[in-house]
């Protein structure tokens, strides 16, 4: 009889299991009402960009759709000077070429790569192109860029706003580097934007002439056997010098993305990693003279990091991190990490449990909007690894070779051959939206977002500067996506163009408080986030109703700050940086 | 159901043995690769489990038990679930259900299936969207590796119950042996996960479990046998990518356990009516 009884809540317990697989007991109350939808009008803007992946040394083919799936990305920049936001889009297949989207302010774009000089960058010898970076390396007033590849590196100078100089070796860069990431940030705040450089596979690996099929990590949660990420300081005259060695940011774990801010609010930008196969890792500046490697909590776990996105995701007036990882029912759960900056006080970053935000599938890129201008960032996740046969799945031959013995699985040549299978394929991305304290609602579905292609690199944009950002996505192996978004009428907002003086002159690296009605809000100019990708330039604000700024703190990347008072809203602000 | 009797002077209680394994497990998996996730689980699926050990001990048989099974249940959980997002609800149902079904899944007076097992296999098939099992951790090196054998081995060993364990390891590499040159594929990547702290939990803690395994030396090496047969047909099913549950592909020898296990010791207890004193170690 008493067993009996016991029985009754046994079977409850299995009862709430199947029903708690379904999803939260209680429903987001308004996931129905995000107040913005996306619209995909890529075909109407005139974006016809495909990504084509890699080939490799045919020993690797059985590993081939993993070790090449990467490389699309996409970049925002004002290349040609006119006010609006371009695109450029990276190729990884030899022949194919990367797209220089400029925009012509009605709506659509043309492509100039190759009248740039800027399409022919994936060869035999040379690489194919993972990403690309920009920022105004010789602050003559035009933004240049540095294509990474699994390659060569790549450094253009920019020389009128449509043909592009290729300055590579006189730089110093001609570095072959198996690179999925780099960032500019002026590490020494000397007025020349430094560039880091991640380092994926090791630089002496050629993956079309390749010595070895020992290439892969050497543990899938400690791998330390990855490529030397590498930091240049930009000596002037167009040269560069590395100083990886001597400023101490030489990691080896497998790194995937990374970003950098002030992140203790001393004044220096530092260095924040996401590491495949590995902890996330935290370099702290010293002043210009010598980075840290310090723990802030991050060493605890291991995941598989593949982008960092910096966004102020309660209105604290802090920059807090979102790194992407992988989830997959029934397999594994690493989860994103949303990480609440609390360096500044407490010299740590503290995680926030949440479920909608942790799960997203096998996510890359993701980037902080405020989409509805409601004065709270969302946030946009692509997901999904390879999309092959929707009826085979690689997990199960990776759940044999997770488990094993790191001598198995480094050598490429013993895992199972991947075949037609995918691997957690045909995911769609996540639009989560903010509620503060209430938590995070995924609205994709709602707001009209619902392809399912694999998404790599997420950049947010005002593409039509109307106040509002737009979504730009670059699939793996698929067609591009502009998302243009329609938020509900009502909210207000404002942003701003900075122009250096005395910091580089992209500003890259200059970081804005703004006080108003809807609260304390951070935003930084970018140089370079996400996975493979790099915002817009100019810091957006939503503001709710809110009706003008009260105040704005500008710090900028040479130390100076700079404030301003009552500012009109739903305009850009033009500001230029004091002299002294 | 009658209780566990008490050790004897001169023979140490074998869950004693059992508990200091998983405890040695998990401090040197937590600090050497953190791999716990939050002492919060840990905390929860202790709390829980003893809690429910306690409840139902006392419900049931009018006495609290010794808690030493519940807190190797407790441990096991932790290691092994890994759950979306930071949810703890899988660490309360789990270790629910783990001590639950020792007293509500019974045959004349004993408990069918291994606790742990029960709870993993069931969550994972009800509930895969949210929980998973742990498929990598441990760094996947081999002086870790061998440590957690060494100890394995032996305290197995001094449990009587190592047979189980070399049963089932050799019938392992032997059918994915077999299964490897039937499908042309290469044998290492099928032999890997015996390596992995998956198994290392299920070879020392799930199969060996005194409390579930059948009696004889001979019936138990048996039993160890055919789980390794079912997990290969498994293994083979989802080589053919056949639409099996997910619980089935991510963890196919706790589900032959699942499967085996219960059945082999009803057959067991169905055959001699006279064992059905609970708690008697098989070995």
């Amino acid at each position: 009889m008493r067993r009996a009884i016991v029985a009754i809540p046994f079977f409850a317990v299995i009862g709430l299991a199947i029903r708690l697989d379904e999803g939260p007991i209680r429903p987001p109350a308004d996931a129905a009402h995000p107040g913005f939808v996306l619209r995909d009008e890529t075909e109407a803007a005139g974006i016809h960009f495909v990504h084509r992946r890699p080939t490799f040394d045919r020993k690797i083919a059985n590993v081939e759709p993993h070790v090449a799936a990467v490389g699309a990305s996409v970049s925002v920049a004002d290349a040609d000077g006119d006010g609006w936001p371009d695109l450029y889009f990276t190729n990884s297949r030899f022949g194919q070429p990367n797209a220089l989207y400029r925009n012509r302010g009605d709506g659509t774009f043309e492509d100039i790569a190759a009248a740039a000089g800027l399409a022919d960058l994936n060869r035999a010898g040379e690489g194919v192109s993972m990403g690309s970076v920009w920022g105004d390396v010789d602050n003559d007033g035009r933004e240049d860029v540095l294509v990474y590849r699994y390659g060569y590196l790549a450094l253009f100078r920019n020389l009128d706003g449509h043909r592009f100089q290729d300055v590579t070796s006189a730089a110093g860069l001609r570095r072959w580097v198996n690179s999925n990431g780099a960032i500019w940030l002026d590490y020494d705040r000397d007025g020349l934007l430094d560039l880091y450089v991640t380092a994926y596979f090791r630089d002496e690996i050629d993956l079309w002439h390749l010595a070895t099929t020992r290439i892969m990590h050497n543990s899938f949660e400690f791998a330390s056997n990855g490529g030397k990420n590498l930091l240049f300081h930009n000596l002037g005259g167009g040269r560069f010098e590395d100083v990886t060695d001597r400023l101490g940011v030489g990691s080896t774990r497998w790194t995937l993305a990374a970003a950098s801010a002030d992140f203790n609010d001393d004044g220096w930008p530092d260095i924040y990693l996401a590491n495949d196969y590995g902890p996330e890792e935290l370099y702290l500046n010293d002043r210009g003279r010598r980075f840290t490697l310090t723990t802030a909590g991050l060493e605890s776990e291991s995941k598989s990091g593949m982008s960092v996105a910096l966004g102020d995701a309660y209105n604290r007036g802090r920059l807090d991190v979102f790194v992407t990882n992988i989830s997959e029912r029934g397999y594994l759960f690493q989860n994103n990490n949303l990480r609440l900056n609390l360096m500044p006080d407490a010299g740590r970053f503290q995680k926030v449990a949440d479920a909608s935000v942790a799960d997203a599938g096998w996510a890359w890129g993701a980037q902080f909007g405020d989409l509805n201008n409601d004065g709270t960032s969302e946030l946009f996740v692509a997901n999904g690894f390879i999309s092959a046969d929707p009826d085979r799945s690689y997990w199960y031959s990776m759940s044999k070779i997770a488990g094993a013995n790191s001598r198995l699985f480094e050598d490429a040549a013993t895992w199972p051959a991947f075949g037609n299978a995918s691997l957690s394929g045909y995911e769609r991305s996540r639009v989560f939206l903010n509620r503060g304290l209430s938590g995070w609602v995924d609205v994709a579905e709602s707001v009209g977002v619902r392809d399912r292609y694999d998404g790599r690199a997420v950049a947010l944009a005002d593409l039509s500067n109307r106040g509002v950002l737009d979504v730009i996505v670059a699939n793996q192996n698929q067609p591009a996506l502009l998302y243009r978004t329609y938020p509900d009428s009502g909210n207000n907002w404002v942003a701003f163009r900075l122009v250096a003086t005395r910091s580089n002159r992209s500003a890259i690296g200059a970081e804005l408080v703004l006080e108003s009605g809807s609260g304390t809000q951070r935003r930084i100019v970018d140089g370079g986030m996400g996975f493979a990708s790099q915002n817009d330039r100019r810091p957006h604000f939503g503001l709710g109703h809110a009706e003008w700024v009260d105040r704005v703190v500008i710090r900028w990347p040479s130390g100076a700050r700079q404030v301003l008072h009552h500012l009109a809203v739903n305009q850009f602000h033009t500001v230029t940086e004091p002299r002294r | 159901m009658t209780p566990t009797p008490a050790p004897s002077a001169t023979r140490l209680d074998p869950r004693y043995l059992i508990a200091f394994l998983i405890t040695l497990i998990l401090v040197a998996a937590q600090f050497r690769y953190h791999m716990v996730g939050g002492y919060d689980r840990l905390a929860v699926a202790l709390l829980t489990c003893l809690a429910t050990e306690a409840l139902l001990s006392w419900f049931v048989r009018g006495r609290i038990v010794n808690l030493q099974s519940a807190y190797i249940s407790g441990l096991s959980l932790t290691l092994l679930i890994k759950p979306q997002g930071g949810a703890l609800w899988p660490f309360v149902l789990g270790g629910f259900l783990a001590i639950a079904s020792k007293y509500v899944l019974q045959y004349r007076g004993n408990h069918l299936w291994n606790p742990t097992n029960f709870a993993i296999t069931t969550l994972l098939l009800a509930a895969p969207s949210r929980i998973s099992v742990l498929s990598h951790q441990w760094g996947n090196d081999l002086p870790t590796n061998l440590v957690i054998w060494c100890f394995g081995l032996a305290i197995t060993a001094r449990v009587r119950v190592l047979h189980i364990t070399l049963a089932y390891v050799a019938s392992f590499l032997l059918l994915n042996g077999l299964r490897s040159g039937l499908l042309g594929q290469p044998l290492l990547p099928e032999i890997a996960p015996i390596t992995g702290p998956m198994y290392q939990l299920f070879v020392f803690f799930m199969i060996t479990d005194p409390r579930t395994v059948v009696r004889g030396r001979r019936w138990q090496v048996l039993v160890a046998v055919i789980i390794a047969v079912i997990e290969a047909l498994i293994r083979l099913a989802s080589d053919q990518a056949w639409a099996l549950p997910i619980a089935f592909n991510a963890a196919p020898a706790l589900v032959a356990l699942a499967l085996v296990g219960p059945v082999a010791k009803w057959i067991d207890l169905r055959r001699s009516p006279r064992a059905t004193e609970a708690g008697r170690p098989a070995a």
